[in-house]
């Protein structure tokens, strides 16, 4: 009988024919925890009875959503995962190395056809390799790092055809996504895996395809996956294709090429809108970064609108590279000093501000336009403050102008 | 007998404890906290024993099990759902926070409410009906038998699925 993509992965982990509904346990090619998920991990992993992890190869360990450790607090909690990963001697991605899924990309943690578990609700992003990875909380985290396996219900799948080749000037795929995630509500892919198809989707960059995939944690997915015609990594790897006639829970297509610049304004991802509608709204803090749309394509965009310009009076604008590796890449190409001149503030690879726990707490009634991927109630840590959610080149040309602006072609 | 505090759908964990407090394994400490964006005078109505009920989607969000443990130690006898968001749903069996998905529950806010956890029904004393839960898979039901996985994993060392 034919298969999705997720039914494929997961059959051949299990040896046996899966289809969605099925029950299975699955062995695990890779799990992480970060400095919010890891400590209860580790205090759940020991009343287990665990002494040593299952595969200290498999196992990863980074300190990003609160690096550098912002009181004592935390910085008791960042030694312990240390001695912890001194402890197993298992990898430890300390303050400084960035934000968990990028660096789980970045150093090849995870290829395609892996199941990949990680304690963080947007592990999804590694479905842009063609993979299988879902989040999980910690004490689920633990059972991983205990037994290498996790059970689950295979996925039933909902097919995204992104159509058209060539997309509008000033989108990109923080674009597309807000579309799906508005058409697909914060809970319409709930229990699901949302599955990426199409000629648009075939034209991004491993980079872009993360954006897709990321985000469908916004729509309450287990899982977001996608097929992988014009993937190019710097491995051989064997593809995973869904059969044709595979069967899906819902089929959504998408002229890709009609979309226009999107935003999701307080307070859900899904209350998406077009940019022009929103235009002249007044901003004061303008963020970049995160695993949404914090890599070196997207720096770029918002370098390529800032270059030799100044940001609005009033306006302060955060930048937080995704990874180590992407703030080495826009060191050299110019890209961060270009931020830095047009009057951004680069800070440390990681969160950020974007889970509230510090390096920029807006403030009452500020409205903040963000490229994050959440604009809940109080996220960034203030009740108080309003989060709009747009791709990197609205933030930056929003920032330049003060007030949300549609992003022009350069 | 517990009463009922109904909120609305889509609640996300960001409302349920803010990020900002997470980061601690003094759980006891996040109690304090709970609910605090979603509903500031939570404290002064609620009693421990009292039933969180909810529409679609509760616990939509982050992955984080301090959500789960932030209810569960401030005394939430059980939660009560259309449905679930995923990461919480399993968290909170992992944690041995009881929830229950009754997708078609009149519950109104200060109902009655009767629990029968080890059948899936609860009793609306105050409306005089009563619901079925959604059956959970075994392996759910016997996590949430042992109080949480750490117990399961104590007692099996590995998962039983048949």
């Amino acid at each position: 009988m034919a298969q999705t993509i997720a039914e494929k992965i997961l059959s051949k982990h299990s040896g046996k024919n899966l289809y969605a509904g099925d029950l299975c346990i699955v062995p695990v090619d890779g799990c992480m925890a970060t400095d919010t998920t890891a400590p209860l991990a580790i205090k759940s992993f020991k009343e287990m009875g665990g002494i040593t992890v299952h595969d200290k190869n498999k196992f990863h360990l980074i300190i990003d959503h609160a690096a550098p450790a912002p009181n004592e607090r935390i910085a008791n909690l960042h030694n312990l995962m240390r001695e912890f990963a001194a402890e197993q001697d298992s990898a430890l991605y300390d303050i400084g190395s960035g934000i968990c899924h990028q660096v789980m990309v970045d150093h090849q943690k995870v290829k395609p056809g892996d199941i990949f578990m990680g304690a963080d609700s947007h592990t999804p992003t590694y479905g842009a390799l063609n993979a299988f990875a879902c989040g999980v909380g910690s004490t689920d985290l633990a059972a991983v790092m205990l037994t290498g396996k996790i059970w689950l219900k295979v996925p039933q799948s909902i097919k995204v055809i992104l159509h058209g080749k060539k997309l509008q000037p000033g989108v990109s795929a923080k674009d597309l996504v807000l579309e799906v995630v508005k058409q697909l509500t914060i809970s319409g892919a709930t229990y699901q895996s949302v599955e990426y198809h199409g000629e648009a989707v075939a034209a991004l960059s491993l980079s872009q395809r993360m954006v897709l995939c990321n985000m469908v944690a916004e729509m309450g997915a287990k899982t977001g996956i996608v097929s992988p015609e014009g993937l190019e990594l710097p491995y051989e790897f064997t593809p995973t294709y869904a059969d044709a006639d595979a069967v899906y829970s819902r089929v959504i297509e998408i002229d890709a090429a009609a979309i226009l610049p999107k935003i999701a304004i307080p307070n859900s991802p899904d209350n998406v809108h077009e940019v022009r509608a929103w235009v002249g709204t007044k901003i004061s803090y303008a963020f970049i970064g995160t695993c949404t749309n914090g890599r070196l394509d997207d720096l770029q965009a918002a370098a390529a609108i800032l270059k030799g310009k100044q940001i609005a009076k009033g306006v302060r604008m955060i930048i937080a590279p995704a990874s180590k590796q992407v703030l080495i890449e826009g060191l050299k190409d110019g890209t961060i000093q270009t931020l830095i001149e047009a009057g951004a503030t680069i800070i440390n690879s990681g969160c950020g501000p974007c889970v509230g726990s510090h390096e920029g707490v807006p403030g009452d009634g500020e409205s903040v336009i963000s490229a994050a991927n959440r604009n809940f109630k109080g996220r960034m840590g203030n009740p108080n403050a309003k989060i709009y959610l747009a791709s990197p080149a609205t933030v930056a040309i929003s920032a330049l102008m003060g007030e949300i602006t549609e992003p022009i072609t350069q | 007998m517990p009463l009922a505090h109904v909120y609305g759908h889509n609640i996300d964990t960001d409302r349920i404890i803010p990020g900002k407090y997470t980061k601690t394994l003094d759980l006891t400490s996040l109690a304090a906290h709970v609910m605090e964006d979603l509903d500031p005078g939570f404290h002064q109505k609620f009693k421990v024993g009292d039933i969180i009920v909810a529409g679609d989607n509760f616990g939509c969000g982050s992955s984080r099990e301090q959500a789960p443990i932030a209810l569960k130690t401030a005394g939430v006898a059980v939660v009560i759902a259309h449905y679930f968001a995923r990461i919480f749903f399993r968290n909170a069996i992992n944690i041995g926070l009881p929830v229950l998905e009754i997708p078609n529950h009149t519950i109104q806010n200060g109902d009655q409410l009767h629990i029968d956890l080890s059948n899936g029904i609860v009793t609306n004393i105050t409306q005089n009906i009563s619901y079925n839960a959604t059956k959970l898979p075994k392996v759910m039901l016997d996590i949430m038998e042992e109080g949480g996985l750490v117990n399961y994993l104590k007692k099996h060392k590995d998962y039983i699925l048949a």
